[in-house]
């Protein structure tokens, strides 16, 4: 039932991927329309605080207050949670992480079916963690059928498509291709076109499942050290019914979401939907800690997983990718990704912080187009909540490949231009060489100004859509000397 | 320090890319701080800032042009950049870059001399504004002009209102704002060429913004920028034209 996995170690490169979804012209028309809208929210709430430089600067603090004692806050954390009756797993990696799930999973459906004869199900809420692991692969290769119950989710698991947005997964279609969508796989041939019938069609589908599931896998969006509590913030109430309807809830959160006190929610819980949704206050804020008789959940569950987030705090340059409280901001404000949308960048985390945090997931060399895939305008480090200054991540990740990739021919023109510019003499030589290389390319307008239409090689990128003007006659060097020279 | 008023000895630092492909920028900066009484120097050593090879993933090799930027320009009252994503470049990384040269025991001092030299470094636009305390030039320049703000110039120099007021103050000229101005232009140097696709798409974005202007003229502190919207403009056949923001404020009667 789940699509296909959006998987760096197979993906194409961004340019390639990005050649043919630029030419998706409705899917360029949904995510421009749908970033733009979010961005305009955004702004409007960040606009009425006062205080939004100082909530940025203490979200940046905290995390990387939290990022410098990661290990004694999850000890604290799992402490806390066992404490409150909650079950700690810990995974190494992806593989550990289904596994567990898997497992966990198994055993809730099979004490269920001892009471009563039920179909291996499972519900999900909106996790881009179990996104990143491809767990409902898992789940449906072990023989458990997952739901997903966010409405966005929903639109991807059922048009068996890809997620192109953090928090906004199915971004990338628009009211009439959803429609199509829910007719065909609800078999609803009378469904109507209004928001409100598309709304009806999913709460019908979902509330089913929400009474006849007992088991559900959620994300997390923090885990509190101090009381061992998960958060997570939503707009539906689908979350909300996952979290309280089922007997067995098995959360699945990444190392880095952890945050040390319960207060410090008063500063995400401000940066993080004013961010996200360019919403006040997220309609549906949840947390739960262990499990209480006669409320919720009798057995909870958490997986704490590392895969590779162990590897990037030991970076110092690029572990502030770890303070991402997954907003979206910098996806919605990018743009690249308001070209080419998110499934561009072959992986679950796409746009700027998906060009950072994807590169190191996974190994270097199965996402290396990624650190190059951005202007390096800086609109996403402007926008970001916690102050992660994607630039200069991206910049740093781009000395990893390159280091990573040898001596190739581009590697070779940087060397060689390197030296050029360590000598006035080798500099002059190289202006001048370059005026001799370009003009048999050079080819004169109706003004008599000269233009390149065609460059050979690598430079071909730029002829593609643009012309180049040809090199004046002379440098501004040789002007000012030749000004000295003719005494002003 | 010397009051705003002071006649200073002003070093260009032209820019690789300035010298080689923009000479007339060069020659308008220096018309215009000459007009306003200051003496301009030419080191003849200085070569190139490290952008391209930094911002590409060539960081050790840009590491050279350090030392060759502080030994060209140690002795300068002020330097004066046409160029904002160079001096972006040189704030946001010089000072990193010569603690790791000196931290190989060959550069001794570097770090400290960079911390006293990068306070000295404008972009041209800047030196103007907030060096020179300027507001009016007296320039002529009777065109329809729209200003784009490079990115490096808006959210790493934080030039603001800068550029434009001094636009504001040219006589005769015609300044029309242009939509989605904090937008980038989809160059990002070496970005153009290897995501050709998605730099021209946003680009695109930007000739249609700039054609609505209905503007003869785009202007920027940033010639890179611009090299990127005129070569799209003339693929179009547009007669739209680019010039840096010095050779507008050079503008002078005989420019009519």
């Amino acid at each position: 039932m789940s699509g296909p996995l959006l998987d760096p170690r197979t993906a194409p490169s961004f340019p390639k991927a990005a050649h043919n979804l630029l030419r998706d012209a409705q899917l360029r028309k949904n995510v421009h329309h749908a970033t733009s809208v979010i961005q305009n929210k955004r702004a409007r709430v960040v606009a009425e605080l006062g205080d939004w430089e100082q909530l940025r600067l203490a979200g940046e603090r905290i995390r990387e207050h939290t990022m410098t004692h990661l290990d004694a806050y999850l000890e604290q954390f799992e402490m806390n949670c066992t404490r409150a009756g909650g079950v700690v797993h810990w995974a190494r990696d992806a593989e550990e992480a289904r596994q567990i799930v898997v497992r966990l999973a198994k055993e809730a459906i099979a004490a269920e079916q001892r009471e009563s004869p039920s179909p291996a199900e499972i519900l999900k809420i909106k996790s881009m963690t179990t996104e990143e692991i491809g767990l409902n692969g898992a789940l449906e290769a072990a023989g458990i059928r997952p739901y997903e119950t966010d409405l966005a989710e929903l639109i991807i698991q059922l048009g068996r498509d890809k997620p192109s947005h953090i928090v906004v997964p199915a971004l990338h279609k628009n009211r009439q291709q959803i429609h199509e969508i829910f007719q065909r796989e609800m078999h609803l041939p009378d469904l109507g076109h209004s928001p409100e019938d598309l709304a009806e069609a999913a709460r019908l589908f979902l509330r089913e499942k929400f009474l006849r599931v007992p088991t559900a896998v959620s994300g997390a969006n923090f885990l509190i050290a101090e009381t061992g509590g998960v958060c997570i913030v939503e707009s539906e109430g689908n979350g909300r019914m996952c979290l309280t309807l089922p007997r067995t809830l098995i959360t699945v959160a990444g190392i880095d979401k952890v945050i040390p006190r319960f207060r410090d929610l008063e500063v995400f819980l401000q940066l993080l939907p004013r961010s996200a949704t360019g919403e006040r206050m997220n309609p549906y804020n949840s947390i739960w800690t262990g499990v209480s008789a006669g409320d919720g959940p009798r057995a909870f569950h958490v997986v704490l997983m590392d895969n590779a987030r162990s590897g990037i705090l030991a970076d110092k340059e690029s572990r502030q990718t770890l303070n991402c409280i997954r907003c979206g901001a910098c996806q919605n404000v990018c743009p690249v990704y308001r070209q080419t949308g998110g499934q561009a960048y072959g992986s679950v985390y796409a746009g700027p912080i998906g060009a950072i945090l994807t590169p190191q997931l996974q190994q270097m060399h199965y996402a290396e187009s990624l650190p190059f895939a951005s202007s390096l305008c800086g609109a996403c480090y402007e926008v970001c909540p916690v102050k992660i200054n994607i630039p200069e991540v991206l910049i740093h990740l781009r000395n990893k490949v390159v280091e990573q990739k040898g001596l190739t021919g581009e590697a070779l023109a940087m060397k060689i231009m390197a030296t050029i510019f360590q000598s006035e003499r080798r500099f002059r030589a190289a202006q001048r060489l370059g005026r001799m290389a370009e003009a048999p390319l050079v080819r004169k307008d109706g003004q008599g100004v000269g233009w390149i239409g065609w460059l050979p090689g690598m430079l071909g990128g730029w002829t593609q859509v643009r012309d180049l003007q040809e090199m004046p006659k002379q440098t501004f060097r040789d002007w000012w000397e030749k000004r000295g020279r003719d005494g002003n | 320090m010397t009051s705003l008023g002071d006649p200073l000895r002003i070093s260009l630092f032209i820019t690789c890319y300035n010298d080689t492909l923009f000479p007339a920028t060069g020659q308008a900066v220096v018309r215009v701080l000459e007009r306003l009484g200051h003496t301009v120097d030419f080191p003849a050593g200085q070569t190139c800032c490290g952008q391209m090879h930094v911002n590409t993933g060539y960081w050790d090799e840009a590491l050279p042009m350090i030392p060759r930027f502080v030994e060209q320009f140690r002795n300068s009252e002020a330097v004066v950049v046409p160029s904002s994503s160079c001096v972006a470049h040189m704030r946001e990384h010089y000072p990193a870059m010569a603690r790791q040269l000196e931290a190989t025991g060959k550069y001794s001092g570097l770090a400290a001399e960079v911390e006293a030299l990068l306070p000295r470094v404008y972009e041209f636009s800047e030196l103007l504004t907030k060096r020179l305390g300027i507001t009016d030039l007296g320039s002529i320049f009777p065109h329809r002009v729209t200003y784009h703000a490079s990115c490096h110039g808006l959210r790493s120099l934080q030039l603001g209102d800068g550029p434009t007021s001094l636009l504001r103050s040219v006589n005769d000229i015609d300044l029309a704002p242009l939509p989605g101005l904090e937008q980038c232009c989809g160059f990002g140097g070496t970005f153009a060429i290897k995501n050709a696709d998605v730099s021209s798409a946003m680009l695109d974005e930007k000739l249609d913004a700039v054609l609505s202007t209905k503007a003869e003229i785009v202007t920027a502190c940033d010639n890179s920028c611009l090299m990127h919207i005129n070569g799209g403009l003339h693929r179009r056949g547009c007669n739209v034209r680019t010039m840096h923001i010095a050779e507008i404020l050079a503008g002078e009667e005989e420019a009519r």
